[in-house]
């Protein structure tokens, strides 16, 4: 496996330097991308999924895929299944905000559903489309009247680019009120999807230097690892932008991620219900990650991503 | 729980090592780390689409030194392909025949309802070998020229239905795979390399029985943790994911692993 460049991380522009330290994980964490944050083959093999404390599962839907049913598509089996795993907070959209076009009327649902299955648990992040009339009335209710933290884009179902006009709007709206922004990169791979329905993946591109021009911008990437790698992640990973391990594979993926990122970049998402859960559970054992490591994975950035 | 794994690779940049036998003691330390007690192990390393008879060979050859490496915990399967029907007839002996390996890896080299399979599947069978056919439904007719749909594999399976066929990777697109083949009795599906879609592993035993349905990983291109937890994760009871994790595999390689004098 080849491994990138060590070079230290350069502060994004807009961001203090403690805090881009602290979403990078490297006020205490490891800060540099490397072989340190991996302990070497032939060790104790104690899997992370062994560890104690948080998992904050920053990728979970709520309702229905559009194309097929799942076991725990029904919001109080997905409930059971994450509390059986741990999983003390979990941050969910809604299916819905792909094909349907009153994203106000899905994200009521989605708080509604969250507060009824377990407000504690479910942490609703409301999605938006900057095509769509009075985006901004509807990005000033998620806050105001859901209290999101978070709002979530499909850029490919609802069919712009994140070099859109409209887009950079968004994106400086969202991180002038202090929202995390959730880029679904992928919702299905293009092999299988339905002939009517045929998504190509978000293209992260233009992200870098919308990093680099919107003051306090924070985003995260989900689904992003069945399509980005090398450069152009490394490039995403240096502006400081967040990622999940939904869709990452390969042997040992963690690990060899870990080899091209920096740890505080990397969060717990499972893609639940579409995904079975286990898959990303089972990725923090097959991966042998120092405690800290793991702990930072688990549950440390995605709460330092919403600090 | 026993685990089995019906589908690995050495190739890719996933699995470090320098020689097959450093690729293959990683990759079994690896599974051992997961629960996975054996490996099903096929193609060198580097993945070469339609090999001559050299280079068919030499992949074989790897495997033949992963299989040395770690006797105990990975079943080679020999790589034929029906553009080369002597070479890969002249491989199956000297691989299977009269070598360790167990079973038979067909690729995307030529379509499988090709007549030019037939020898080969008729003299795998004789020796016991079960074999696996790569198969995918892509969408927008994205397939390979020469890569099998389980259209083609149901095609193979109705000329030889005293074969143990296996459908890899179920067709990729799953629910249209499974599908295709759930009225070919003796069939198998598996599991592996594609990713963990809920209700992958629910259809496959639902249509097909929970004693028709593999697990396999796809390793080390796919992790093992995403593949695993097809079934792990999966809606069915302790004991169909017993058959699924290993138990249906062992009953399969078992008529070949007693010809060998194999104890496993």
């Amino acid at each position: 496996m080849m491994e990138r460049s060590h070079d230290p991380a350069p502060v994004a522009p807009g961001l203090s330097r403690r805090r881009f330290l602290r979403r990078t994980g490297a006020l205490s964490l490891v800060t540099a991308a490397g072989a340190s944050q991996v302990r070497p083959e032939g060790g104790e093999a104690k899997g992370a999924d062994a560890a104690g404390g948080s998992l904050v599962d920053t990728n979970v839907y709520l309702g229905r895929w559009p194309f097929r049913r799942t076991v725990l598509d029904q919001g109080e089996a997905l409930r059971e299944k994450l509390r059986a795993n741990g999983v003390t907070e979990a941050w969910a959209g809604h299916f819905d905000a792909l094909l349907h076009k009153d994203l106000r009327a899905v994200n009521d649902r989605l708080t509604e559903a969250c507060r009824a299955l377990d407000p504690a648990l479910f942490r609703p992040v409301g999605s938006l489309h900057p095509g769509l009339p009075d985006w901004r009335g509807e990005l000033d209710r998620c806050v105001e009247v859901h209290g999101m933290r978070a709002i979530r884009l499909h850029p490919n179902y609802h069919r712009y680019s994140l070099a859109d006009a409209g887009t950079e709007a968004l994106l400086a709206l969202a991180a002038e009120r202090g929202l995390l922004v959730q880029i679904a990169v992928v919702m299905e791979e293009e092999r299988t999807q339905h002939p009517l329905v045929s998504v190509p993946p978000t293209d992260p591109a233009p992200l870098p230097e919308q990093m680099g021009r919107i003051p306090g911008l924070r985003v995260q990437l989900l689904n992003a690892f069945r399509t980005l790698r090398g450069l152009p992640l490394a490039s995403l990973a240096r502006r400081g932008v967040a990622f999940e391990i939904a869709m990452l594979e390969g042997m040992e993926g963690i690990a060899s991620l870990l080899r091209e990122i920096p740890v505080g970049c990397l969060c717990f998402g499972s893609y639940a219900p579409n995904f079975y859960f286990e898959s990303a559970k089972l990725k923090l054992r097959e991966s042998v990650l120092d405690e800290t490591v793991s702990e930072a994975v688990r549950s440390g950035n995605a709460k330092a991503l919403l600090a | 729980m026993r685990i089995w794994d019906f589908h690995c690779h050495m190739a890719g940049p996933a699995l470090p090592g320098a020689t097959p036998e450093e690729k293959a003691r990683h990759l079994v330390a690896v599974a051992g780390r997961m629960g996975i007690e054996r490996l099903c192990l096929y193609m060198g390393t580097r993945f070469l689409a339609d090999p001559t008879p050299e280079q068919l060979r030499e992949q074989n050859d790897e495997v033949l030194r992963a299989v040395a490496a770690c006797p105990d915990r990975i079943f080679g399967f020999v790589y034929l392909s029906p553009q080369h029907v002597e070479a890969s007839l002249a491989e199956l002996e000297r691989c299977v025949a009269n070598g360790p390996m167990v079973g038979v890896k067909l690729w995307i080299a030529g379509r499988c309802n090709a007549p030019e399979l037939d020898p080969l599947i008729h003299r795998a069978t004789e020796l016991k070998a079960v074999i696996i056919q790569h198969t995918w439904f892509k969408a927008g007719n994205g397939n390979q020229p020469g890569e099998s749909t389980p259209d083609d594999f149901a095609e193979l399976v109705g000329r030889h239905p005293e074969a143990t066929l296996v459908c890899g990777h179920s067709g990729g697109d799953w629910e249209l795979g499974i599908q295709a083949i759930r009225r070919l009795k003796n069939v198998h599906a598996e599991l592996a390399g594609t990713d963990p879609t809920a209700g992958f592993t629910e259809m496959a035993v639902r249509e097909l029985g929970a004693e028709r349905v593999l697990y396999g990983s796809d390793a080390a291109g796919r992790s093992f943790s995403s593949q695993l937890a097809k079934v792990m994760g999966a809606a069915i009871s302790e004991g169909e994911k017993e058959l699924v994790l290993g138990g249906n595999l062992r009953r399969l390689l078992k008529p070949i692993l007693e010809t060998k004098g194999i104890q496993a």
